[in-house]
Formats: C-alpha cells, sequence, structure tokens
C-alpha cells in the first residue's frame, strides 16, 4: 500500500508527495477523515489527486492513501430501487445511518451485506462456462430477473454450484479452469466505472425505443441502443422530458443519473416512482430503476464520476440480455466538473474554458451505448440507450458541450422556450429537431403499427413545414391574403400542434399514448383536413369550417383513455361528415 | 491550537499570500491583527507546501507586512447561532450591528453548512399564498421551494419582495413565517426600505437582517448570504420553524466572486466569472428545502438585477438552472403602469403542479392555469400582429384573443402592492377573463371542470360572438 503527504491542496484538488508506486486512477483516501479521491495526473512522485468530498479540513502534511484498485463499481443483486451518490454509496443507507445531511468519510457498501437473496443455479457441476454464460438468476424484483454471470474474464468448468439463500458476498459457485486455478463466484462482482465492459459483437439497432410521447415516437423516434439529446434553456422542461421518458420507454431497465441537478428533482423522482404503475406490466415503476443523485450542491469531482458509475451499471444490466435506458439529467454539469477539475490541474483551456478533451470524453461516453449481441454462449441480445439532457447557456446551442454532443448523438430533441412560454408542451421543436434512425425504424413501424404510419407522420411534418412559411406570409400581409385552401392549412397545422403534439405529462389520459392510439389519432387530424379540404373545393366557408363545433372534440380526442379511443375516434370522424356536409348544404 | 504567523508576504487586492506556514488547513479561518490592534478575517484558499493563500474579508487598508500578525484558528467560518437572534440585525460577517447586546449562542455553525441527502428530503408541496395572482393563479410558491426574482434595475422588486414576505401564508395554519433577510451590496436606502416595512408591519419580531451595504467590503458579499441560510437552517431544522429567506441581490454576490477569482487569476468561463459560479451558487440555493422528519422548512427568494435585463447574462441564467423557477419582472409592463409588473409567460414555478388542486387550492386550477397562459400567449402574438397589419386584418377569434391580452394584463396582473387576493378571488377572476373568449376554445379545461365553474351570464359574448 503506497502512503504519501499532502503538498498543495486546492479546492477538491489535492496534490501529494511520495506517490511514485500508485497507479494511475487508483482510488485513494486522502487525511485523517479518509475522503475518497482518485489520482488523475502522475508527475514524478506527485501525485495529482481529485477528491470526491470536501477538502475543508485538509492540510499539508496530511497522509494520502492508496487502495491500489481503480473507481469500481459493485454489480450485483440490490442495486434495483436504489439510490446512489455519483461515486455509488448508498443515499438511502446514508441517511438512516447518518442523518439527512451527508457527512464526509463515510463509507457504506453498495450493496447491503445483511440482505439474503434466492439464488436459482441454472448451470449444473461439470458444465464448461466462459466469461458471460448465466450460472443462475435471483429474483430482484418482480420485474427484473437478475442474472448471474460468469465475470467477463472467468473461464472454465463448474466445481460445485448449488441454489440456495446467499448474501451478496457468499460464493454461490466454484469453476476451476485448465491450470486448476479455482475461481469462486459471489453475487456480485466489481467493475471500474472507467472501463467499458466487454461485448460479442456490436449490431446497428433496428428497434425504437417506445416511449408513449407523441413528438416523439412519431417524429424524432430514438431506437433501442441508440443515443438521443435534449438540449434546452432553463424551464423549457428539459426534466419533465426526461421523466417521462424514465416513466414510460419500453425497456426493461432505466438507470436515472441526476448529475449536478437539483436536489428536490432527485426527491421527485424517489417518491413518485413507486407510486407510479408501468402501462405494460402494471408494476410499480421503482422496480425497474436505478437512480444516481449526485446534485449540484454535492461535491464536483463525485459529479464526473457519477456518469460512469451509470453508465457502468447500465452496461452490467445490459450483458444480462435487457434492454436498458440511460437517462443523464444533465451532461452540461458534467463537463462542468471536468472544466473545473481542469482549471484547477491549470491545463490549457480550450472554447469557453472547457478542456480540449472535452469532446473526446463526451465521445467515448455516448459510444458505450449500442444493441450488442452479450457475451456468453447463448449469443443474447441486450441494448442500451443512452439519452442526456443538456443545459446551454442563455439556451445557446452554439457553445461547446452542445455542438460536441451533437457531433456524437443521434437524435436531437431540442427545447424551445418560446413553446414552453405558450405552454406548449412537450416544447420540442418540430422544424430544427432531428432523429436519423426515421429510416432505419420505418419497416418496424409499417409492420408493427400501421403501413399508412410513415405516410401520416410525413404528411404531418409537410403540414407543419407549410405553415412556417404561411406565417411569413401572414406576418407581412394578414391572413386575409391567403387562400382558402392555405388558411385551411394553417387551422390544420394548429390542430396538429395542439391536438396531437401538446400532450400533457400531468394528466393521465394524456401523459401517455399507445403507438396504436398515436396512429389514431393523427389518422382523425388528418382526416379532417382531407374532408375540409373536399368541403371547401365545393364551396363551404373556411371560416365556418375553422368553427365547427367538431373541432373541440378533436382537440379532447387526445385525452381519451386507451381502452376507450377507438369507438370515440370513430364517432368524431362520423360527426365531421355531418358537420361538413351540413356546411356544404347549407350554402347551396 | 492557534499559530501566529508573522510571514506575509503580499497583498494584492483581497488575496493575501503568507509564507513558511505550517499546520493550516483548507478553508480554515484567520484572524489578521494589524499593528493598531485591529483585527480582520480571512480564509484560506489554497495551500501550496509552506505557502497559503488567503482571501480577506475585509478590506486591506492598513495592512503592514511587517508588523501584521496572521492568527489560524482551527476552524471554517463559523455563525453563533440562537433564537434570539429573531429581530436582531447583523453585519455581513455576523457580528451584531444593532447596537444591542451579544448574542448567548446555543451552538455554532460552520457557514458552509452540508448538503442535504437527496433521499431525505421531503418534496416540497404545501401552497404558499402571496395574496399575488401572478403567483398565487400562474407560479405559484409552495414551501420548501427556492424561486428567485429576476429584475432590471429600476424596477420594483423590493417592494414586491417585502409584499410576498408580508403576505405569505399557508392556508389552514396562522403560523407566520421567520424571515431571513440578507442585503447583499445593496444601497442603505434599499435596505431602510425593508427594515421599515419590517418595523411597519411588526414583522421585524420575527426577522432576522444580515447586511452588507454598498459601502461595506465586497469581499464580504461572500459570507453575507452564507451567514443568512446558516441562521435560516438552524431556525428551520432546529427550531421547526418555517422560514422564508430573501436574499438581495445575487448579482452583487457573483461579482464578489469574480473579484476573487480574478485576482487569483483562474480561467474564466463567461463574461468574466469563473467557471464554477454554478456550483457556489448551487451551494447556497440548494441550501432550501424541507427534510423527512423536520417539521420547519426553508423557502427561499433570492432577488437578482439582470443586467441589461439580459436573462442569458450568467447569473440569471445559471440562477434559472437551479432554482425551481423564476419570477420575472417586466420593463414594459410596468411601463404600462401595472404593479407588481410580473411578465407571465416567461416566469415560471416549476414545483407548482403538485402544491395546486383539490385540497391544496381548487380543483379548477391546473386547467385554468394553463388556460390563461396559452390564451394570453396568443393574444400576445395577436396584437403583435395587430401592430403590423391593424386590427382589421385579425380573425374575429384574435380579436377577441387580444381583447383577452390587455384585460388580462389590466386585471390579473395589476393589483398593486397592497392588495391581498385570496386564491378563490384570483381563481374566479381568471374565470371572468376567460369569458371573454368562447367557450369552444377552453380545450385546456376538462369539460367537467368547465360546466362547473363557466360565468353563466358571459355566453352571449361566448359562442355568438365568433358566429357574427
Amino acid at each position: 500500500m503506497v502512503e504519501g503527504r499532502i503538498v498543495k491542496v486546492s479546492g477538491p484538488l489535492v496534490i501529494a508527495e511520495g506517490m511514485r508506486q500508485a497507479n494511475m486512477f487508483d482510488v485513494v483516501r486522502v487525511g485523517e477523515k479518509k475522503l475518497i479521491g482518485e489520482i488523475i495526473e502522475m508527475h514524478g512522485d506527485r501525485a495529482s489527486v481529485q477528491v470526491y468530498e470536501e477538502t475543508a479540513g485538509i492540510g499539508r502534511g496530511d497522509a494520502v492513501i492508496s487502495t491500489g484498485a481503480p473507481l469500481s463499481v459493485e454489480l450485483g443483486p440490490g442495486m434495483i430501487q436504489n439510490i446512489y451518490d455519483g461515486i455509488q454509496r448508498p443515499l438511502g443507507t446514508l441517511f438512516e445511518k447518518y442523518g439527512a445531511n451527508l457527512l464526509r468519510g463515510v463509507d457504506e457498501p453498495a450493496l447491503s451485506r445483511e440482505t439474503l437473496w434466492h439464488f436459482d443455479a441454472t448451470a449444473a457441476v461439470g458444465d464448461e462456462v466462459t466469461g458471460g454464460d448465466v450460472l443462475g438468476t435471483v429474483r430482484e424484483t418482480e420485474l427484473v430477473l437478475h442474472k448471474i454471470m460468469v465475470p467477463p474474464r472467468g473461464k472454465g468448468r463448474i466445481k460445485s454450484i448449488a441454489s440456495g439463500d446467499y448474501r451478496v458476498d457468499e460464493t454461490v459457485a466454484v469453476i476451476e479452469d485448465e491450470s486448476g486455478r479455482e475461481r469462486e463466484i459471489t453475487l456480485c462482482q466489481k467493475w471500474p466505472v472507467r472501463i467499458a465492459r466487454p461485448y460479442a459483437e456490436k449490431l446497428p439497432p433496428a428497434e425504437p425505443m417506445i416511449t408513449g410521447q407523441r413528438v416523439i415516437d412519431a417524429l424524432f423516434p430514438i431506437a433501442k441502443g441508440g443515443t438521443a439529446c435534449v438540449p434546452g434553456p432553463f424551464g423549457s422542461g428539459k426534466t419533465v422530458v426526461q421523466h417521462q421518458l424514465a416513466k414510460f420507454s419500453d425497456v426493461d431497465i432505466v438507470i436515472y443519473i441526476g448529475c449536478g441537478e437539483r436536489g428536490n428533482e432527485m426527491t421527485d423522482v424517489l417518491r413518485e416512482f413507486p407510486e407510479l404503475k408501468d402501462p405494460r406490466s402494471g408494476e410499480s415503476l421503482m422496480k425497474r430503476t436505478v437512480l444516481i443523485a449526485n446534485t449540484s450542491d454535492m461535491p464536483v469531482a463525485a459529479r464526473e464520476a457519477s456518469i460512469y458509475t451509470g453508465i457502468t451499471i447500465a452496461e452490467y444490466f445490459r450483458d444480462m440480455g435487457y434492454s436498458v435506458a440511460v437517462i443523464a439529467d444533465s451532461t452540461s454539469r458534467w463537463a462542468e466538473a471536468l472544466r473545473e477539475m481542469s482549471g484547477r490541474l491549470e491545463e490549457m483551456p480550450g472554447e469557453e474554458g472547457y478542456p480540449a478533451y472535452l469532446t473526446s470524453r463526451l465521445a467515448q461516453f455516448y459510444e458505450r451505448s449500442g444493441k450488442v449481441v452479450c457475451l456468453g454462449r447463448d449469443r443474447r441480445g441486450g441494448t442500451l440507450s443512452a439519452i442526456g439532457a443538456v443545459s446551454p447557456q442563455g439556451g445557446d446551442i452554439s457553445e461547446p458541450v452542445t455542438q460536441a454532443t451533437l457531433r456524437i448523438v443521434k437524435v436531437f430533441w431540442g427545447l424551445e422556450a418560446g413553446l414552453a412560454y405558450r405552454r406548449h408542451f412537450p416544447a420540442i421543436n418540430w422544424l430544427n429537431s432531428y432523429s436519423l434512425y426515421k429510416d432505419r425504424l420505418a419497416p418496424w413501424f409499417a409492420e408493427n403499427v400501421s403501413r399508412d404510419w410513415m405516410k401520416n407522420v410525413g404528411r404531418m411534418m409537410t403540414i407543419l413545414q407549410t405553415e412556417s412559411e404561411l406565417d411569413e406570409i401572414v406576418k407581412l400581409v394578414g391572413v386575409d391574403a391567403l387562400s382558402a385552401s392555405d388558411r385551411l392549412t394553417l387551422e390544420v397545422a394548429r390542430s396538429v400542434r395542439e391536438d396531437f403534439l401538446q400532450q400533457n405529462a400531468f394528466e393521465d389520459g394524456d401523459s401517455y399514448t399507445s403507438l396504436q392510439k398515436q396512429f389514431a389519432l393523427m389518422s382523425l387530424v388528418l382526416s379532417f383536413y382531407d374532408k375540409a379540404k373536399e368541403a371547401i373545393d365545393k364551396g363551404a366557408d373556411v371560416e365556418k369550417v375553422a368553427v365547427l363545433p367538431v373541432r373541440e372534440k378533436i382537440g379532447r380526442a387526445k385525452s381519451v383513455p386507451e381502452e376507450a379511443y377507438r369507438d370515440a375516434y370513430a364517432a368524431i370522424d362520423g360527426e365531421i361528415d355531418t358537420e361538413l356536409a351540413a356546411l356544404t348544404e347549407g350554402d347551396r | 491550537m492557534v499559530r501566529e504567523f508573522k510571514t506575509i508576504e503580499e497583498v494584492a487586492g483581497p488575496l493575501m499570500l503568507v509564507k513558511q506556514v505550517d499546520g493550516v488547513k483548507y478553508d480554515e479561518l484567520g484572524e489578521i491583527e494589524l499593528p493598531d490592534g485591529s483585527v480582520r478575517r480571512c480564509r484560506v484558499l489554497e495551500i501550496d507546501g509552506s505557502n497559503v493563500l488567503v482571501q480577506l474579508f475585509e478590506n486591506s487598508a492598513g495592512m503592514n507586512l511587517a508588523e501584521s500578525k496572521v492568527r489560524f484558528v482551527g476552524h471554517g467560518v463559523e455563525l453563533a447561532v440562537s433564537r434570539d437572534m429573531l429581530g436582531r440585525v447583523f453585519s455581513g460577517m455576523g457580528e451584531p450591528i444593532d447596537g444591542g447586546p451579544r448574542l448567548i449562542p446555543e451552538k455554532t455553525l460552520d457557514i458552509n453548512g452540508t448538503p442535504i441527502n437527496p433521499a431525505a428530503r421531503n418534496y416540497p408541496s404545501e401552497f404558499i399564498q402571496t395574496g399575488i395572482s401572478t403567483i398565487d393563479g400562474l407560479n405559484t410558491l409552495v414551501r420548501g421551494q427556492k424561486l428567485p426574482i429576476f429584475s432590471g434595475s429600476g424596477l420594483p422588486h423590493a417592494n414586491l419582495a417585502a409584499q410576498i414576505a408580508r403576505q405569505a401564508k399557508v392556508r389552514g395554519t396562522d403560523s407566520q413565517f421567520a424571515v431571513v433577510f440578507a442585503a447583499v451590496g445593496i444601497t442603505f436606502e434599499e435596505a431602510d426600505f425593508f427594515i421599515s416595512d419590517f418595523r411597519r408591519t411588526g414583522a421585524i419580531d420575527r426577522t432576522v437582517l444580515f447586511v452588507n451595504l454598498a459601502s461595506d467590503a465586497a469581499i464580504e458579499r461572500i459570507s453575507a448570504p452564507r451567514m443568512a441560510l446558516t441562521a435560516a437552517e438552524y431556525l428551520a431544522f432546529d427550531c421547526g420553524m418555517h422560514v422564508l429567506v430573501i436574499m438581495t441581490d445575487i448579482t452583487n454576490y457573483a461579482e464578489a466572486l469574480r473579484e476573487v477569482s480574478a485576482a487569483r487569476k483562474e480561467v474564466p468561463g463567461r463574461r468574466g466569472y469563473p467557471g464554477y459560479l454554478y456550483t457556489d451558487l448551487a451551494t447556497m440555493y440548494e441550501r432550501a428545502g424541507r427534510k423527512v422528519g423536520c417539521e420547519g422548512s426553508i423557502t427561499m427568494i433570492p432577488i437578482l438585477s439582470m443586467p441589461e435585463d439580459d436573462k442569458t447574462h450568467p447569473i440569471p441564467d445559471l440562477t434559472g438552472y437551479i432554482t425551481e423557477g423564476q419570477i420575472i419582472l417586466s420593463r414594459e409592463i410596468y411601463r404600462k403602469g401595472y404593479l407588481p409588473p410580473v411578465d407571465v409567460l416567461p416566469s415560471l414555478s416549476r414545483l407548482k403542479d403538485k402544491g395546486i388542486g383539490e385540497g391544496k387550492t381548487r380543483e379548477d386550477h391546473a386547467g385554468t392555469m394553463n388556460q390563461l397562459f396559452s390564451s394570453y400567449a396568443r393574444g400576445k402574438e395577436a396584437k403583435e400582429l395587430m401592430v403590423v397589419l391593424g386590427e382589421a386584418a385579425l380573425t374575429p377569434i384574435d380579436r377577441l384573443y387580444a381583447k383577452f391580452a390587455d384585460e388580462f394584463e389590466k386585471r390579473y396582473v395589476n393589483q398593486g402592492f397592497s392588495e391581498d387576493r385570496s386564491i378563490e378571488e384570483t381563481l374566479d377572476l381568471g374565470w371572468q377573463l376567460l369569458s371573454i373568449l368562447p367557450k369552444s376554445e377552453m380545450k385546456r379545461i376538462k369539460p367537467e371542470i368547465l360546466e362547473r365553474y363557466w360565468p353563466k351570464k358571459e355566453d352571449k359574448t361566448g359562442d355568438g360572438a365568433v358566429g357574427a
């Protein structure tokens, strides 16, 4: 064990002498309080350490002791439903043991050593196994069957294995390799957070991650295994979008990382998710969720680590063959943590003071997502989707973090303050957002929802595009100068915006929409368009078409519950016919 | 252990370098004794070998490198707290300045506090009635929230803050808020406005004031808000009170921070502010809230003036990313003479959804709120169009929206600084204004709510007007 002495303290950065024998990225304990830190630079026998806790009270000559191991997470049953800080300390346990405020130097294992888990062996003595093979399962929650796998580099023949109740650190199986060395397998394994967990093969994503959010699923879908970013100024609803995704995405596991954001938002997730029901399984949403909370007032260095902690846990569940979504709010705060440490290390800054390696670090993070064939003989598939919020200063997306992110991710949901002011939520701008998965996912939608899905989506986009062009004209010469059919387009565009795109996250009937209902709703809006157009061609007055009572019904159609929408929409469609017919007849 | 050093090597702006120092800890408080016996305070910013860089809390005038002594006291900057703080006035460094006796402290607390474990927070959800329609109705404040006021120079943010402090109450209880007020680099007149307003209304007895005036040392501004928050935490979490913290003006705080950062020659972020401004502000703002198992709460209303009314300036921008919404004041509304001049559309309360509705305010609150927002937004758009093209260019429905926007500003936004409206009055006023528009436009309101609350007499201005 290497022990050095502190020579310099500057905020979260500590420099220690006598550390020649330590390794880069080793975890160290600093000072009397044994604060947790990580070596991030070595110069001769001087090591620069970023400390994950507040360094007040640390002085020259205090000890820095290396643990000889890199920053790692514990992976095993007990992570689901838990809330961790940026370096995987269990916040719930800390609260019970140490009170409501976070004390320094406290150390608690991430996984409870007391809980007994029931292990069902699925492999047998004598089986030849390699890294990733499943030895058995633990029913962690109603929604998650935790697979106990041979660690990635393990290989050999099972010498002993037995079902039964175990604690996470007890041996459930022993594997003997060719040279006769035995390896004990426990329910938990460790993995260094800065190294991506291996997989057999990466594949292009081909299936959408269904979110139940109309503007996302219909206009800018994300694939399972894909990447997306949500940039927006404050107050534009980033967090609500992220929460909705965490609630309703059709994935097996959600890892929600609150990185340098508000404490109350994490509390909200923590208190609300257990009460919410998963629309597919009917179980509590918390039973598939892991929370990582390093809020803005918690130490900045641990914020830097929180992103890696989160994605490593996500990779572990992906390796079991699950679809996992990592939702990080917000990557800008993570970048700021990088910037702060970089400044303290007196590195030459890049743009706006951010370090020159910002882009490559971001790319490394997002590249850990993807659709893969997992290690293990059954070649099971797993996906890891990564969604990051970005908080550009002043909402100006030309700033470095947003630009670096946009170069990597495939989906861009641009939030706009103007829409938020009008309480158009989700405030995703339909003109500048994009999804590069659209074409790849088209066959899936055609097969699983409707062949007309892409056609309808395309028509809605055209209507919205036309609206923005017509708006320019209206601003110059007024609405009277438009032809009747253009005025109808404007009316329908409003309907697309208000009746389809707008979605109220706080209203039960509207918060989640299945793909079938989404399709029916867009068909309804477009049906009005087609029929009204026909009526206008026959001479109906566009003013009167615009104020037909049925339009209010179309406006309320989105809150019709899932089980009743088919009949309700058919009835509304019928009313469109009768009311339009009455208009054309009345005019004659 | 007290260690004294006479090795001051350098004083430059707010920073001082002391050499050949041993045994000093990061963030430790130091006292500098001048040759004339006066004492000034400082704290450790960086330890590099035997050199220690400290930040002064007062100005350096009269300091003599050869004769001055520095003592490090073995702990960080602390505040002595007690229930008797209520009704008293303190300096930005926590010294009583009202001529009263010194406090007998119940305990001393480090002014930096410790972060609240997110797992130990209680989600704020109790509606606070401020009596101001634009806040209660549209940007509802709840107990434990941090809701800043974004203002500009010359706008009456002080009046608004004083009105909130005076009128704020939680319905169904008669417990009043204790107020902790931090004046950060404001003028005497502004501070005096608050103090005399608290005196006039009797609120002074449940108020603790920390005053750093424009004429006081700029560096003291870094400690003043933290002193105030430490006092607030004591009152809220130790004494179980509901505390309202008003801090004005955060812009002065950030400037003091910039001064120190510039003196240290740190790589600046935007506009010369240090890269850690966000984190630094967060360690203050996040001290608001409620804790599981604690009766008390801290509700925070920081006030900041936006340079050039620019919301994208780093101070309002970073504040908005941390706080749970913002109340923005508008020069345009102020010019129209409407008070308080709240700019409704960009204002926001993120915690409103959990604090309103049946059992908290009234069942129609959420729907009318959304409807008022979107109708006002559409009305404003219509009015803009009207300016360019004239009223004739509007459709009949847009003309109604324009009328709605005017009436909304005149009656809903405008209420003056002394009117205290109950939430029912605010909600009813909302319905009256909405009834300018046809009932069929009320898409944001649930049909059953609409049926129950839609004003009966206004039916003729509804659908009929459009068809005509």
